[in-house]
């Protein structure tokens, strides 16, 4: 999540001429690159992403900025590399480099993006290098969250690769002597219609170095007929190395005179460390040192928690030893936090009235007048991110640069960070950004690799920071705990008159502001207040609750509690009027229409009208993918739930197995997606099958509780997530379309638990309005 | 002093002996494709062959590997061509990638005792192992796709 305003927006100037192939010597800049050079070559072949990033900024400066308005820089030599935009660089072999600017979680962006790029620049993929960008504004935003990196870059990356294109033809056009409309640029060549003559690209390098870049409004792009490689299927680049142990994550850096990190951090949030004896700790053979490290105060923000961090020559060692630490901690206030209080607390506000965000018509005048009168409430726990990756970075922090590598979601954000903890500039401060073995939101937040650059300033030694899984699971930035209550009228003719929804959770804002008490409207926005439904009388209110412990976004942020209590809701309705479940859902949708969302006090995304018609397809769609309907055996049942989110359409039929003993499992998902224009159907389908399994984790297994402030579960054990025995036959349904792109990699979560809810009641006829639902069901009653 | 194999390299360890493998081979022997995520067995990122059996080297202390061969996915094939990672590229199955090492490790020594495994032989020799991408799907249907190829033989 992100704020709204960035939606959307203009990153940076296209291309202005080529800056210098190599940036002015004897820079701070230059020296960071320098010293990390010389690092590599001393550390062998483990350190891949580092030396193609050092071995590229060295040999060839293609990380040169293009500067608006600035004077025409020298043109490059006819041999040298050719770089007219700040993402797209040549070797004078016709190599293409193509920067990735975003992080790589999982979904498929370090291929999608620059892929783009190479159709518009009618590169041959065999032949383009991607490389990952650093942490640098020049890129524009690279904060990887919010399922809006095809939709805010594909055009940015369009105009780069038709810049390249167009000037590509017009060096051909120059060299022949020809005009230039009779030149076709066609898989790394440009061709001569008339004469068949072809130049491949690295023959037009150094005409077009010579060339100014053109303005953004001359260019002109292939037609979507044309496209080679968006909306195909190309496998990621990085599948050889993830398939063969080579992929680099963020605990795969090695430097020498690298020491190893773990860190004893406050149980409870904002506690501090009050008194501890080491001795146990620093007896273990490879433990170096003891080092503490600020306790953080609130507001939470990115910053590092504090506590006790054990310096030895190897991981191990420093786990080892952080668990020997004897530690007395100075709890502080959320000592009091309690998960099964803290639960009641929220349903007794829920059955309170609240801040209305939405009203529309009567609600209270249409319920009492209602016919029949609906009621239910919802809760559900807050849950940890845990990637398969636990945290973990490394830094290299002397007297006068700062060098980091992590799995960082929000590269550019660790700039500041940096100069905060070392003191140094930020031309000081280089960031590399390593794969991230999964994300879902948790490492957009740099308290981990903060950890790092202060050990290592306090050591003047690189430093790995490793946190274990405990570490992990006890120390997020939790997906908010929450409580629901709706109540719907319907008249005597069966009609819904009345929606009234209450929401009670702790805000992501609280993590900023401690004083915020109540879910702002950007994340009431994800599925509560913009609900889409055609009812008359309408309002959404909130209600107040304390965070008690690091709120944070996790995949699908608040849709997700959102879309549980709304579509399980609507079954209810869908029973109590004793119409289809999918019928009801269509019913209560309404005629086609554009849902105004500022008017629901959301900001509007230009180009992004929320079409319920839209909505109406995947669930027509997927209903029929899904056989709705159909005959199932004994103790099946089919549920059904819809949800727009991230700008995108998604429905999913679950099919649930209920056993006597109240065991069950999911044969068979579907899920229909309308992404809009898609740019790889692999990996979106690849993202759809992924959330069905993650949204699985959290409706049965998944459950993050706190006792006296701290967080009960630890590891796999006790915070359970699906393994491969209960995937469902997963069927993924994509929608063709020419609308502009959407979000992948969060949207499909949100209907599958509310799906899988409904599809119990179809099996048992019993509700189930708690996460997680168990491994096994309470039949009984 | 221990001494074993590693990718068929002759290697000796005279650290602390219940330093666990994983730590070994990827702080001491630079072998970072082997992951670290639980630390107690729990999700099987780790696995590597010890003597040919999928173990978890994340608990497995270094002082009962005297003698032991170690394979990582380093040293699965020596051309990188083993058919399950042939077959992972065909189903295009990494998202993340991060559990990857572990999951065609866990696999291939399922086909070396099992060359064609039916779905409930694969989703019990593969449960050890998690995914928090998802990627289950495409797991069985690359393992079964190596079978096919006669992956057993070759692990």
């Amino acid at each position: 999540m992100r704020p709204v305003k960035e939606i959307g927006m203009k990153l940076g100037p296209l291309a202005g001429p080529r800056a210098d192939s190599l940036t002015a010597a004897g820079t701070d800049q230059d020296y960071i690159r320098q010293l990390s050079r010389r690092d590599f070559l001393k550390t062998g072949g483990v350190f891949v992403i580092g030396v193609s990033l050092g071995a590229s900024v060295l040999g060839c400066g293609r990380e040169s900025a293009p500067v608006a308005g600035a004077p025409d820089a020298a043109p490059a030599a006819a041999t040298g590399p050719w770089s007219p935009d700040v993402f797209v660089s040549f070797d004078p072999d016709g190599t293409v480099h193509i920067i990735s600017h975003r992080s790589e979680m999982g979904q498929g962006i370090r291929t999608g993006l620059p892929a783009v790029l190479a159709d518009e620049m009618e590169a041959d993929w065999a032949r383009v290098v991607v490389e990952q960008a650093t942490g640098d504004a020049k890129y524009g935003n690279q904060n990887t969250d919010g399922s809006w990196s095809v939709r805010g870059f594909m055009q940015r990356m369009r105009e780069a690769g038709a810049t390249v294109r167009q000037m590509l033809e017009q060096s051909a056009a120059n060299q022949w002597g020809v005009d230039v409309s009779e030149c076709r640029a066609d898989l790394h060549t440009v061709q001569h219609t008339a004469s068949g003559r072809v130049l491949d690209y690295r023959d037009l390098l150094a005409g077009a170095a010579q060339l100014p870049v053109p303005a953004v409004e001359t260019l002109s792009f292939k037609p979507r007929e044309q496209w080679r490689y968006i909306g195909k299927e190309l496998p990621i680049v990085d599948l050889h190395d993830m398939t063969h142990g080579r992929a680099h994550y963020g605990a795969d850096t090695r430097l020498p005179g690298m020491k190893y990190a773990a860190v004893a951090r406050p149980p409870v949030v904002f506690g501090k460390v009050k008194s501890y004896n080491a001795d146990a700790a620093l007896a273990v053979a490879g433990v170096e040192q003891i080092v503490e490290i600020p306790a953080a105060v609130a507001p939470a923000n990115y910053r590092a928690l504090g506590g006790l961090a054990v310096i030895a020559s190897n991981s191990w060692a420093a786990l080892k030893a952080r668990d020997l630490l004897s530690i007395e901690w100075e709890d502080g206030a959320n000592a009091d936090y309690d998960s099964a209080a803290y639960k009641q607390a929220l349903l007794e506000t829920v059955r309170q009235p609240g801040t209305a965000q939405r009203n529309e018509g009567d609600v209270e005048a249409a319920l009492s007048a209602a016919a029949a009168r609906v009621e239910a409430e919802y809760y559900a726990p807050h849950l940890a991110h845990a990637p398969m990756e636990p945290p973990a970075a490394v830094a290299s922090v002397t007297a006068d640069a700062c060098e980091i590598w992590a799995p960082s979601q929000d590269p550019q954000s660790l700039i500041p960070m940096a100069e905060a903890v070392t003191g140094l500039k930020p031309e000081q401060i280089r960031v590399n950004v390593t794969l991230l073995g999964g994300a879902f939101g948790r490492k957009s937040k740099c308290d981990f690799v903060e950890e790092a650059v202060y050990l290592s300033k306090q050591l003047s030694a690189p430093v790995l920071v490793q946190w274990s899984r405990e570490d992990d699971i006890r120390h997020d930035y939790y997906h908010a705990v929450s409580a629901q209550r709706l109540e719907a009228g319907i008249d005597a003719a069966g009609a819904v008159t009345a929606w009234r929804h209450r929401a009670a959770y702790p805000s992501i804002m609280s993590t900023f502001d401690p004083a915020v008490r109540e879910a702002a409207v950007m994340e009431t926005g994800m599925g509560a207040v913009n609900v889409p439904y055609a009812i008359p009388n309408l309002r959404f209110e909130v209600g107040p609750a304390d965070a008690k412990v690091r709120i944070g976004w996790l995949r699908s942020v608040c849709n997700v509690f959102h879309s549980f209590a709304v579509n399980c809701f609507s079954d209810e309705i869908a029973h109590a009027r004793g119409v289809d479940p999918r019928d009801n859902l269509l019913q209560l949708l309404g005629p086609d229409r554009t849902i105004d969302v500022a008017a629901l006090g959301l900001e509007a995304t230009e180009n992004y009208p929320f079409e319920t018609g839209r909505l109406r397809h995947v669930i027509e769609l997927v209903a029929g993918q899904a056989g709705w309907g159909r005959e199932l055996p004994p103790g099946h049942g089919l549920g059904i739930a819809a949800q727009y989110s991230f700008l995108s359409y998604i429905a999913a039929v679950v099919e649930v197995a209920v056993h006597e003993d109240g065991s069950w499992s999911v044969p068979r998902v579907d899920l229909a997606i309308d992404c809009g224009t898609y740019v790889n159907a692999d990996r979106v389908r690849a993202q759809q099958e992924g959330a069905v399994i993650f949204g699985l984790s959290l409706a049965r297994d998944s459950e993050i509780t706190a006792a006296g402030g701290r967080i009960v579960q630890g590891n796999f054990n006790d915070y359970r997530v699906l393994r491969i025995g209960q995937t469902p036959d997963t069927r993924i349904h994509l929608v063709p379309s020419e609308a502009p792109p959407s979000g992948v990699g969060e949207p499909g979560v949100p209907p599958i638990a509310p799906a899988v809810a409904n599809a119990l009641f179809a099996a048992t006829g019993k509700r189930f309005r708690e996460l997680p639902l168990g491994e096994k069901l309470d039949l009984g009653g | 002093m221990i001494t074993l194999t590693v990718n068929g390299q002759q290697q000796s360890f005279d650290g602390e002996g219940d330093m666990p493998l994983l730590w070994y081979l990827r702080d001491i022997l630079g072998l970072t494709g082997s992951k670290y995520a639980c630390g107690k067995a729990l999700c099987g990122s780790c696995t590597v062959h010890v003597d040919g059996q999928a173990v978890r080297s994340c608990a497995l202390p270094m002082s009962g590997l005297d003698g032991a061969s170690v394979t990582t996915i380093e040293g699965l094939d020596a051309r990188g061509e083993h058919p399950l990672q042939v077959a992972w590229a065909e189903h295009k199955v990494p998202q993340c990638g991060y559990c990857q090492s572990g999951q065609i490790m866990q696999a291939a020594a399922l086909l070396a005792a099992n060359p064609t495994p039916d779905d409930r032989q694969i989703d019990d020799a593969m449960s050890g192992v998690i995914c928090r991408c998802g990627t289950y799907q495409r797991i069985r249907a690359a393992i079964k796709s190596a079978a096919s190829a006669g992956a057993g033989g070759a692990a």
